[in-house]
């Protein structure tokens, strides 16, 4: 199936959306986390600024996000990993209320207590989890019930390519193919467990050889393509909806950031991020959009315009909405 | 036991890593394995250097697949090796307990004292810096409550390396549990007591044997790890009170030091246990009930008193997380409480 105009333009939209969103973010975690106001003799304060602990970004992940929700609706369940914010936003999870939960708000989607980690958004059907390879089993669950329910509705799980060398992925796969429920696997390959690459930590070149040995098809998109992942998750979803089972997908590509922020990324060459941004998925987009005439600098610039402001409008929201009062954390434990 | 006295400060992240070390050097059996533990240093850095050192047969990057890895490392135990297994987060035990509670901790037992597992799980405890719901927590008593695994749980740098040797010399399974926030790392603020005077040499701590880091004798306030940081802070704010307090630093949780905290409670006559883990069903209450059943030979000034995390997982919040882990201040006013509780006793004729 290949994209129409339309959705060629909401997938470059919500690219761009994403970079700058995580770029944006990049940015506001540092405040307050740098000498001099930290510790004596720290370099970098983890736990210190509006936007404390870990923060995993998604730059140069945007293709696996959109060429994938692109196919989906509300109804359609999203789990993904620790590294979230680009599904989130591709999945439709507002932006001010996933800010605010950064900023440990009570406005936040979790009223603070998730975190960038663990954002849980049920009128998506969007959530995460900071444990590897966690999401394949709930997906699971998620399209048993879809199917129980008999309706159409599809799972998706995100996870890195270092997850698929955990049991949960390889019992997923078997559940999921001889359940022959509704469910895409999503496995974004950056290449990167942490510190480290693929080939020491993984017994095969692609995960999606894999699929073989639970009987269920097995797709690889290379050079971190958009369109390649529209066509292989169109596929997978008609699949999905259609009654024939699930699918595995593993996407080639690349991340930008460390695999935390203040990650010193000791364990690349220097030379290796900027040969990977020379083939920006984002560009190579609107550059195919500009030939097509979908677009030219003017809606660019106006889209950019536009972006920018809605992602201002987040910050600025969970900057200034409050804090949850401390008893707050006694609640929940247990649903009333 | 010191062999060499020649001292410098290091961060207790150093000081494990030199220990470890120390130990590769001596025994060829020794070796190591986990997630980034190679040209990382180990997320929190207790495996730093050692890849340059020894090699990469030695120091083993795994997949992330932590069934495979803590099951290999029990097999290569009950082999004749001693593998130091690193388990990046406690809280990721999740996936791999099996291998852990009904394999790591039962083999020596099931199979009659003939299959000992001699093997190290190193692993990081511990919030206070906003890491949330599955990365900030300590769950020692759960492990602690499983039989079959000591769990050393070191407060400074010169305890740790001495724990640690012990650890690696030790025929059982040793949970190793370092709290970030005394590793002393470039990226996360911690308490600076935690960073002190190491000796070059091998030298060994006992297991089971607690250590008085501040003598008192109004009331005893138990802990572990970084709340013993924590702990001694509020004793110094106790004292311009006028209030002495006894801080005792438990260091292994298996073997518990049961003595030394009866002996320090007989003479203060008030407890105060303090811990970053859930409250129920777990050390504090654990070291309370150690108290009930000596009270025969005991005389309390005041109910023994828990301070520990109030039973809700860790919320990302800082605010929430401040709230409930046990702070500098909430030390002390549990402390001064304990005295309050008397006064207020008295005044009711009660």
């Amino acid at each position: 199936m290949e994209p129409t105009k339309q959705q060629l333009l909401w997938m470059y939209e919500k690219m761009v959306e994403i970079r700058r969103y995580e770029e944006t973010m990049a940015k506001v975690y540092l405040e307050g986390k740098l000498p001099p106001r930290i510790q004596k003799g720290l370099a970098f304060d983890i736990g210190a600024g509006p936007v404390p602990g870990e923060m995993h970004l998604a730059a140069g992940q945007e293709p696996v996000a959109v060429g994938t929700c692109v196919h989906l609706s509300d109804d359609d369940t999203v789990v993904g990993a620790h590294r979230p914010h680009h599904f989130a936003i591709a999945k439709g999870v507002p932006l001010n209320e996933m800010t605010a939960e950064m900023f440990g708000k009570v406005t936040g989607i979790c009223r603070g207590k998730g975190g960038h980690m663990h954002l849980f958004h049920p009128p998506t059907k969007f959530s995460c989890s900071g444990i590897v390879g966690a999401g394949l089993p709930q997906a699971c669950g998620a399209a048993l019930a879809n199917k129980k329910r008999d309706t159409d509705h599809v799972a998706l799980a995100f996870f890195g390519e270092g997850a698929a060398n955990q049991g949960a992925f390889h019992e997923a796969l078997n559940l999921a193919a001889l359940w022959k429920l509704p469910v895409i696997f999503v496995c974004e390959d950056n290449n990167y467990g942490i510190s480290v690459p693929k080939s020491q930590s993984t017994s095969v070149p692609t995960n999606d050889v894999r699929a073989a040995a639970y009987g269920m098809s097995g797709v690889l998109v290379e050079n971190n393509d958009p369109i390649g992942v529209f066509k292989a998750a169109a596929e997978a979803v008609r699949r999905a909806r259609s009654g024939e089972g699930p699918t595995l997908i593993e996407v080639q590509t690349d991340r930008y950031l460390g695999h935390f922020q203040g990650d010193a990324e000791v364990y690349r060459d220097k030379e290796e991020v900027p040969k990977l941004r020379k083939n920006d998925p984002i560009v190579r987009l609107g550059d195919a959009l500009r030939k097509e005439g979908a677009l030219d600098d003017e809606r660019d610039a106006a889209l950019g315009a536009t972006i920018d402001a809605r992602i201002k409008q987040a910050f600025d929201f969970a900057r200034e909405s409050a804090y949850p009062d401390e008893q707050e954390a006694l609640l929940h434990v247990f649903a009333e | 036991m010191n062999t060499e006295t020649n001292v410098r400060r290091l961060t207790m992240a150093q000081a494990i890593s030199e220990a470890i070390s120390l130990e590769m050097e001596r025994d060829e059996r020794v070796f190591v394995m986990g997630e980034d533990v190679g040209k990382y240093g180990g997320v929190f850095s207790a495996t730093s250097g050692l890849l340059d050192r020894y090699g990469a047969d030695r120091v083993m990057e795994t997949p992330i697949s932590e069934t495979a890895f803590m099951g290999a490392a029990l097999g290569a135990a009950a082999s004749g090796m001693r593998p130091i297994a690193e388990l990046m987060f406690i809280d990721f035990f999740g996936v791999c307990f099996d291998q852990i509670y009904n394999h790591m901790a039962k083999n020596c037992y099931m199979s009659g004292g003939g299959a000992p597992v001699p093997l190290v799980v190193t692993t990081a405890i511990g919030g206070g810096y906003n890491d949330a719901a599955q990365h900030s927590q300590c769950v020692y008593s759960t492990f602690a409550h499983m039989p079959g695994m000591k769990v050393v749980v070191p407060s400074n740098a010169y305890d740790a390396k001495g724990l640690m040797i012990e650890a690696i010399r030790d025929d059982n399974p040793v949970i190793f549990c370092f709290h970030k926030g005394i590793m002393g790392l470039s990226w996360m603020s911690y308490f600076e007591g935690s960073t002190n005077e190491v000796p070059e040499g091998v030298y060994t701590i006992p297991f089971g044997k607690a250590k008085v880091v501040r003598e008192g004798c109004d009331v005893t306030i138990v802990a572990v790890s970084q709340i013993v940081q924590k702990s001694w802070l509020a004793a110094e704010k106790l004292q311009e009170q006028g209030i002495h307090a006894e801080v005792i630093d438990l260091r292994t949780i298996v073997p518990l030091d049961r003595q030394a905290i009866l002996q320090s409670v007989d003479k203060t006559g008030r407890l105060l246990i303090v811990d970053e883990d859930y409250q129920s069903f777990g050390l504090a209450s654990e070291i309370a009930s150690l108290v009930a059943e000596n009270l025969h030979n005991l005389r309390l000034q005041a109910p023994v008193r828990r301070l520990a995390v109030p039973d809700v997982p860790i919320p990302f919040s800082r605010p929430l997380e401040q709230f409930v882990i046990p702070q500098v201040d909430d030390i002390a006013k549990a402390a001064a409480e304990l005295f309050e509780d008397q006064r207020m006793a008295v005044k009711e004729g009660v």
